[in-house]
C-alpha cells in the first residue's frame, strides 16, 4: 500500500509539474521575461560580453551544428587530457595515478555524450579536479547540448521559410544558467539537507564494530548528484551510484532523485508545445511516452513481484538496496533506462530476466521515452517523422508533420538517425560475443552473459550509461568499442537531426484542414506507439529472444547458469 | 483508344507478355532500381549456389531447394506486378499508336499546295485539311471552322468543333476532319507531338520516380539495412548461445535460413508492388481520360487543398441565358431589346446568342445587315468586360451601343459624360442578389436598361463540394461576375470562397497568394490567358478543347474537356498515395507474424533442458509443424502475398470521400491490424498444407 502511494505521488508529480517546467523553459528560450532573469541575467550578459558572442545572431543549421561539434570536440580533448595527467594536477587529495589512455578516452566520450558510462569506479580512479572540472562541467554542458539541439529542431519545425535556427551559444548559456543551474542548486541543498555528502575532506578511516579498518570515501558528491540526475547523466560520484547512502540517503531523497532525472525531459515536451502553439500536440507526445513508460513499469513490477522459481521467493531483494525496497528499485530502473540517465539505485544485473528485458528494451528503442535531456525529444521526433511517413500516406496526402512536408531528404536523415544506434547495438555486440576479448569480460555464462553484452552496447548507443554490472568493461576492447559506440549513438543522431531542422525550417507550412493527418489525437498516439514498438523494437527481437527471453523461460523451468 | 472495361484488370495477352517480362526484368541492371527486390535477388542467387554445392557434395537438401525456388518466385512475382502494370499502359499506347499511321499532308508553300509526309512537317508549316483528311500533326487552326472526330484520342465519338481564333483553335495530330476545310499552322516538331508524348507517358518509358516514391524507397531501403544488420549479427549471437547450451558450433544457422529470415523481414510486399502502384495511378487517370505529364503531378493532385474552379461549366450548367429585358426609365422594352440585339449581333458567345434569340421571340426583331451602316464591332475583352457596336445611322449620327457588367458600363457612361440612373442600379443589385447576371445596355451616354441573364447551378454539385470540404479541400469559384452575383451563386453552389470580377491575372495572383500561405492549388483552364495560371498551379488541368498554350502550360490534360474532372483527378491522386501507405503499413505489420514463425524455428535447438524441453519453443505460438516447415511457410507466404495484392495495387485502395481522420482509422484497421493478423493465418495454413502434401 505504502509503495502504491509512493508510485502514485511520483506519477502525479510528473504529470503536474512537467507542463509548468515546460512553460518556464519556453519563456527562457523564447527570450520572454521570467523570474530567473533578474537572478542570473547579469551573468548571461557578462558571458556574452567577455566571450564576444552575439547572442541575437541566428545561425543556419550548418553553423549551429559546427558550434555543437566544435564545443563537444573541445570538451572531449580537455577531459581526455586532464585524466591522462591528473597525477600532476591539483585537487588530487588521494594521490590517484594517471588514468590509462583507453579509459580516459572512454570516460571522455562517455561524459561529453551525456552517457556517463563508467568503466571506472569514481572514488578509486578520479581526482576531485577531474570529477569537478571535468565530469561535473560536462554533466551540465552535455545536457545543455541536448537541449540546444532539440531547440534548433523545434525552431526548424515551427518556423517557416527561414534558415535561422537560433544561436547555439546563447541556447547553451541559457540552458545552463536558467534551467540546469537553478534546479541543481535547489536539489543540492535539499540533498545535503537529507544527508548527502558535500566536502573536500580526505577520505575517513573508520574502525568498524568488528574492529577492522575501513576507508570511507567522501567528496563533493551532492552537487554532482544533483546534475547527474537533472541532466540525465547518471554518472555516480561513488561506484555504487544512488544505491550509496552518501548519494541517496533517504526515501525522500530517493523520490527527488528519481523525479529529477525525468522532469526536464518531460518538461521539454511541453516547451515544444509552446513553440507549436499547441498543447494538444505536446500532450500527444507526452501521453505516448507515458504509456510506453507505464507499460514497461507494469511488466517490470509484475516480473519482480511474481514468484521466482530459482530463488523460490516472490519480490526478490537480490541486488536491491533494502532501504528502498522492490517498488522503488523497479521504478528507478525503468525511469533511469527510459530517460538515458543511467544512474541506478539497484543492480540491474540482478533484476529478474523480464525486468532486465524491459530495461534493455528501453535502451534499444533509442532513449525516446522521455529520454535524455533534449535527446529524448529529438529522438521521438525522428520516430514521429517515420510514423507520419508510413501512416500519413494512408490519408491520401504526401506526409507532413506540423504542416511541413516530409520528403526524401528528411527521410534519408531520419533513417540515418535510426541506423546509427542500431549499428552500434547489433554489430558491436555481435563482435563482442564472437571474439575472446569480448567474452573475457563476462562474469556470467549462458543467456545472461549475452544479455550483459547486449545491455552494455545498448546503453552506449542510447547514451544511457547504466550497466549490467556483471561485465568487466575496463579493458582496451570494451573501452574502445563502447567509447565509439557512445560517440556514434550521440553524434550519429545529432548530425541528421540538425540537417532535418535545417531543411524543415526552409519549408512552408501547410495550414491544417480536415484533410490533414492529425498528430494530436489518440489514433496518432496508438500509431506512434506501434511504430516505435514494431520498427524500433521488433528488430531487436532475435537477440532479445536469445538473451533475456530465453533466460526468463529457463528460470521458469528452474535452470540457471 | 477504346474505353476499356474498368473491372477487367488485365487480359490474357497482357498476362502472357507480363510473364515473359518478369524474366527479362531479372537483368541485374534493371533489378537494382528496386533495392528491396534486388536484395531478394542476391539472396536467391546465393541459395542457388548453396543448392548446387549441395548437389556437387552429393547431399541434396530438399529444404534448401524449395527455399531457393520460392525466393526466385518472390523476385518474379514482383517483376510480374510491374510488368502487368506496364502492360496495361502499353495496351493503351498501342491503340493510340494505331492512329499515328503515316499520313500525307497538304502543305501550303507560297499559297501552293504540295503533298508531303506528315513526318516532314516542322513547326510553323501551314497545311490544309478537308473533310475526310487526318490532321497530320498538332497545330492551331488559323482559318476556317470544321467538325473534328477526336475519338482516336478521347474515345468520345461525338465530333467537336474547331475554329480559328479563340480558345478552340487547337487540333491534335491523328484526329480526323469530318466536315468543312481548315487551314492549320503546325505547332510541334516531328516526334514531339501531343500523341507522341502521350504514348511515351502511357508506356511509362519516361517514367521517373516521383518525390514521394523516392522518399518511400529511402525508407524501405533503410528498413532493409536495419534488418540486414539483424541477420548479419544473428550468427554471432547464435554461436554464443550454441556454445552456452553445449551444442556443437557446426549447428550454427545455415545461409538459406538466414536469407529466408532476411527476405521475410524486409518490406518485399510494398517493395515489389511500388512501381506497379505508381504506373497504375497514371493508368487509372487515363481511364478517366486524363493524361498526366508526370507522376509527380498525380501526387500533387492528392495534396491539393485548394481548387480554383471556373463558375461556368463547372459549377453552373454551361451558359447563362437572357430571360428578361428590364428597361431604364424613359425607354420601352422594345427599344432596349432592339439595342441589345444590335450589340449582340456580332457576339458569338452563347450569352450573346441568347439575347438575339430572346429579342426575336419577344419582339420579332430580326437580324439586320450591318455592313451598310459602317459598323465596327467592339469585341469583349476581359479587361473592359463589355462588348458592343459602333455604327452610323443612315442620318450619319454615330451610335455606340455597349452591353456589359454594370461597373464597365458605368465607366463607359461616365467617360461619355452621362450618368448611371438610380433605378437601374437598384435593378442590378436586385438581380445580383438573386444570383442572376445583370447585363447593362447603354447607348452613347444613356443607360437603356438591364438584360437579365440567368445562371443555373448544376445538380449535385453542392454535395460534391461538401465532400471536398470534408476531405479538407477548399473550393474557390472564379467568375467574371460582380461580387454580389458571385456571392449568390457561391452560396447556392456551396463553394467556400469566390473570386468575383476575375481577370486572368487575378487567377495568377490568387494562386500565388494561396501558395505563399502553404496551400497546394489545383485549377482548370482552357484559354491562352489561362496559361500562366495553369503553369503556376500545382495541378494545372488543361482542357483538350483548349488552346495549345494552355495544354502546354498545364501538367495534365483532360481529353473529355469536362471541368468537373478536376475533382476526380484529386481523388485519383489521393487514392494513389493511400495505396502506397496502406501497402507499406501492411508490409511492416506482417513482420510480427514472421518473427513468430522463424525465430522459434531457428532457436528450438538452444538451451534444451535435460528433460528435452526447448524453452524458446513457447514462442511457436502458431504451433507450426517443424522448423523447416515454419521457415518455408513464411517464405511462401511472403512470395504469395505479392501476387495476392497485385489487384489491389492496380485498382488502388477503396476511395471514400470522408475526413482524413476517418480514412486513416479505417485504413489502419484494414491494413495495419489486418496486416498483423493475416500472416498468422496464412503462414499456419501454408504450414498445414505443406505437411499434408508431404512437401516437408
Amino acid at each position: 500500500m505504502n509503495e502504491a502511494i509512493q508510485l502514485i505521488i511520483f506519477m502525479v508529480l510528473l504529470i503536474v509539474l512537467s507542463p509548468l517546467l515546460g512553460k518556464y523553459m519556453a519563456k527562457v528560450f523564447m527570450g520572454e521575461k521570467h523570474f530567473m532573469k533578474p537572478v542570473f541575467g547579469w551573468l548571461e550578459t557578462s558571458i556574452y560580453k567577455v566571450s564576444g558572442l552575439k547572442s541575437e545572431e541566428e545561425m543556419n543549421w550548418k553553423t549551429y551544428l559546427y558550434g555543437v561539434l566544435l564545443f563537444n570536440l573541445f570538451g572531449m580533448v580537455f577531459l581526455f587530457l586532464i585524466q591522462m595527467f591528473q597525477a600532476y594536477l591539483p585537487l588530487n587529495t588521494e594521490k590517484l595515478p594517471n588514468v590509462s589512455w583507453h579509459l580516459s578516452f572512454n570516460t571522455a566520450a562517455s561524459f561529453i555524450t551525456n552517457t556517463n558510462w563508467q568503466s571506472y569506479s569514481g572514488e578509486n580512479t578520479l581526482s576531485y579536479l577531474v570529477q569537478m572540472m571535468g565530469l561535473t562541467v560536462q554533466n551540465f554542458v552535455s545536457a545543455a547540448t541536448g537541449i540546444s539541439v532539440v531547440l534548433a529542431l523545434i525552431r526548424g519545425l515551427t518556423r517557416k521559410t527561414t534558415d535561422a535556427l537560433g544561436n547555439f551559444w546563447a541556447d547553451m548559456t541559457r540552458s545552463v544558467l536558467y534551467v540546469l543551474l537553478p534546479l541543481s542548486i535547489l536539489l543540492t541543498i535539499i540533498l545535503v539537507g537529507q544527508g548527502a555528502v558535500q566536502t573536500f575532506s580526505h577520505y575517513v578511516k573508520a574502525t568498524t564494530l568488528q574492529g577492522t579498518q575501513q576507508i570511507i570515501p567522501l567528496g563533493p558528491a551532492a552537487s554532482q548528484i544533483a546534475i547527474k540526475q537533472l541532466g540525465t547523466n547518471g554518472g555516480g560520484f561513488f561506484n555504487a551510484n544512488s544505491a550509496h547512502p552518501f548519494e541517496n540517503p533517504t526515501p525522500f531523497s530517493n523520490l527527488l532523485e528519481m523525479f529529477s532525472l525525468i522532469i526536464i525531459s518531460a518538461g521539454l515536451v511541453f516547451t515544444f508545445g509552446y513553440y507549436m502553439k499547441s498543447k494538444r500536440q505536446a500532450r500527444a507526445i507526452f501521453i505516448t511516452m507515458f504509456i510506453l513508460f507505464a507499460l514497461g513499469l507494469a511488466i517490470s513490477l509484475w516480473a519482480e513481484y511474481s514468484h521466482n522459481n530459482v530463488l523460490n521467493v516472490a519480490g526478490s531483494m537480490e541486488g536491491k538496496e533494502t532501504r528502498f525496497g522492490v517498488m522503488n528499485s523497479v521504478l528507478w530502473s525503468v525511469t533511469t533506462t527510459v530517460t538515458s540517465n543511467g544512474s541506478v539505485n539497484a543492480m540491474h544485473d540482478s533484476l529478474s530476466p523480464l525486468s532486465g528485458l524491459v530495461a534493455m528494451f528501453n535502451l534499444m528503442l533509442g532513449e525516446i521515452i522521455f529520454g535524455g535531456v533534449g535527446s529524448g525529444l529529438y529522438g521521438i521526433i525522428i520516430f514521429i517523422i517515420l510514423t507520419v511517413f508510413i501512416a500519413g500516406l494512408m490519408v491520401g496526402r504526401t506526409p507532413e508533420y506540423l504542416g511541413k512536408k516530409i520528403e526524401a531528404f528528411e527521410m534519408k536523415m531520419a533513417i540515418l538517425a535510426v541506423l546509427a544506434p542500431s549499428i552500434v547495438i547489433k554489430l558491436f555486440s555481435a563482435v563482442a560475443c564472437s571474439v575472446p576479448a569480448g567474452l573475457a569480460g563476462l562474469n556470467n555464462a549462458g543467456p545472461h552473459g549475452l544479455s550483459e553484452i547486449l545491455y552494455a552496447f545498448s546503453s552506449a548507443a542510447g547514451n544511457n550509461g547504466s550497466a549490467f554490472a556483471g561485465l568487466n568493461a575496463n579493458t582496451v576492447f570494451y573501452n574502445l568499442m563502447i567509447g565509439f559506440g557512445m560517440l556514434i549513438g550521440r553524434f550519429g543522431i545529432i548530425v541528421p537531426v540538425m540537417a532535418i531542422a535545417g531543411s524543415m525550417a526552409k519549408k512552408k507550412i501547410t495550414p491544417v484542414s480536415s484533410g490533414t493527418f492529425r498528430t494530436d489525437n489518440w489514433l496518432f498516439v496508438m500509431l506512434l506507439i506501434s511504430v516505435i514498438l514494431i520498427v524500433g523494437g521488433l528488430t531487436f527481437f532475435p537477440p532479445l529472444a536469445l538473451g533475456p527471453i530465453v533466460e526468463h523461460f529457463l528460470m521458469n523451468l528452474g535452470v540457471t547458469f | 483508344m477504346e474505353k476499356r472495361n474498368m473491372n477487367q484488370l488485365f487480359t490474357r495477352e497482357i498476362a502472357v507478355q507480363a510473364l515473359k517480362d518478369s524474366f527479362i526484368k531479372l537483368n541485374p541492371g534493371v533489378l537494382v532500381k528496386n533495392p528491396v527486390i534486388f536484395i531478394v535477388g542476391i539472396g536467391a542467387l546465393m541459395t542457388t549456389v548453396v543448392v548446387f554445392t549441395d548437389i556437387l557434395n552429393s547431399h541434396f537438401s530438399n529444404f534448401n531447394f524449395q527455399i531457393t525456388l520460392w525466393l526466385w518466385f518472390t523476385v518474379l512475382f514482383a517483376n510480374f506486378a510491374e510488368a502487368v502494370a506496364e502492360g496495361r499502359g502499353k495496351a493503351q499506347a498501342d491503340s493510340l499508336r494505331k492512329s499515328r499511321t503515316q499520313t500525307k499532308a497538304r502543305k501550303l508553300i507560297n499559297n501552293k499546295e504540295e503533298i508531303v509526309l506528315a513526318n516532314d512537317l516542322r513547326k510553323g508549316d501551314v497545311v490544309i485539311c478537308d473533310a475526310g483528311d487526318v490532321i497530320p500533326a498538332d497545330g492551331d487552326v488559323i482559318k476556317g471552322i470544321a467538325s473534328v472526330d477526336e475519338s482516336a484520342i478521347t474515345g468520345e465519338s461525338a465530333p467537336v468543333i474547331r475554329e480559328s481564333g479563340g480558345d478552340r483553335c487547337a487540333v491534335t495530330g491523328g484526329t480526323k476532319v469530318i466536315s468543312d476545310t481548315i487551314t492549320i499552322q503546325i505547332t510541334s516538331e516531328p516526334g514531339f507531338t501531343f500523341l507522341d508524348r502521350m504514348i511515351a507517358l502511357v508506356e511509362g518509358a519516361k517514367r521517373q520516380k516521383t518525390p514521394n516514391e523516392i522518399a518511400l524507397i529511402i525508407l524501405l531501403s533503410g528498413l532493409t539495412i536495419i534488418f540486414l544488420l539483424v541477420v548479419v549479427a544473428l550468427p554471432a549471437y547464435f554461436g554464443y548461445s550454441l556454445k552456452a547450451s553445449g551444442v556443437s558450433a557446426n549447428h550454427n544457422l545455415t545461409l538459406p535460413v538466414l536469407i529466408s529470415l532476411l527476405v521475410c523481414l524486409i518490406p518485399t510486399t510494398i517493395g515489389g508492388l511500388l512501381s506497379a502502384i505508381g504506373i497504375s495511378g497514371m493508368d487509372r487517370l487515363l481511364r478517366k481520360n486524363v493524361i498526366a505529364t508526370s507522376g509527380k503531378a498525380i501526387e500533387a493532385a492528392g495534396d491539393t487543398d485548394v481548387l480554383l474552379l471556373d463558375k461556368t461549366g463547372t459549377i453552373t450548367l454551361g451558359n447563362r441565358m437572357a430571360t428578361e429585358f428590364i428597361p431604364a426609365e424613359g425607354f420601352t422594352k422594345e427599344q432596349l431589346a432592339d439595342a441589345a440585339q444590335l450589340a449582340s449581333l456580332a457576339d458569338e458567345t452563347p450569352e450573346g446568342r441568347s439575347i438575339v434569340v430572346l429579342a426575336k421571340e419577344q419582339f420579332n426583331i430580326r437580324a439586320r445587315e450591318m455592313q451598310p451602316m459602317d459598323s465596327v464591332f467592339v469585341p469583349f475583352t476581359a479587361q473592359t468586360s463589355m462588348s458592343g457596336l459602333d455604327f452610323r445611322n443612315p442620318d450619319g449620327q454615330l451610335r455606340s451601343i455597349r452591353k456589359g457588367s454594370s461597373n464597365a458600363i458605368k465607366k463607359f457612361i461616365e467617360n461619355n459624360n452621362g450618368f448611371f440612373p438610380k433605378n437601374v442600379e437598384e435593378t442590378v443589385t436586385e438581380l445580383s442578389r438573386q444570383g442572376a447576371t445583370p447585363l447593362v445596355v447603354a447607348e452613347n451616354n444613356q443607360v437603356m436598361g438591364v438584360i437579365h441573364l440567368k445562371d443555373i447551378v448544376k445538380g449535385g454539385i453542392k454535395q460534391r463540394f461538401a465532400q471536398l470540404r470534408m476531405m479538407g479541400i477548399r473550393t474557390i469559384m472564379i467568375t467574371g461576375d460582380n461580387p454580389q452575383t458571385a456571392a449568390a451563386i457561391a452560396a447556392e453552389a456551396g463553394v467556400d470562397d469566390f473570386l468575383a470580377e476575375a481577370k486572368p491575372e487575378d487567377k495568377l495572383h490568387r494562386i500565388r497568394e494561396e501558395q505563399a500561405n502553404g496551400h497546394l492549388v489545383g485549377m482548370i483552364g482552357d484559354g491562352t490567358n489561362d496559361a500562366p495560371a495553369l503553369a503556376q498551379a500545382d495541378v494545372g488541368l488543361a482542357m483538350n478543347t483548349g488552346t495549345q498554350a494552355a495544354r502546354e502550360a498545364g501538367n495534365m490534360v483532360d481529353l473529355d474537356s469536362n471541368p468537373t474532372k478536376l475533382i476526380e483527378v484529386v481523388e485519383t491522386g489521393k487514392q494513389l498515395l493511400m495505396t502506397r501507405g496502406a501497402l507499406t503499413t501492411f508490409s511492416i505489420a506482417n513482420d510480427v507474424a514472421k518473427y513468430f514463425a522463424i525465430i522459434p524455428a531457428i532457436a528450438t535447438s538452444l538451451y534444451v533442458t535435460a528433460s528435452g524441453i526447448s524453452p524458446l519453443g513457447v514462442l511457436n505460438i502458431m504451433k507450426l509443424h517443424s522448423p523447416e516447415s515454419a521457415i518455408l511457410s513464411a517464405v511462401i507466404f511472403n512470395a504469395l502475398i505479392i501476387v495476392a495484392l497485385i489487384p489491389l495495387a492496380l485498382k488502388g485502395v477503396k476511395y471514400r470521400p470522408i475526413s482524413a481522420n476517418r480514412v486513416l482509422a479505417l485504413n489502419i484497421v484494414i491494413y495495419g491490424i489486418g496486416g498483423i493478423i493475416v500472416p498468422f493465418i496464412g503462414i499456419k495454413l501454408i504450414d498445414m498444407l505443406l505437411v499434408s502434401v508431404h512437401m516437408i
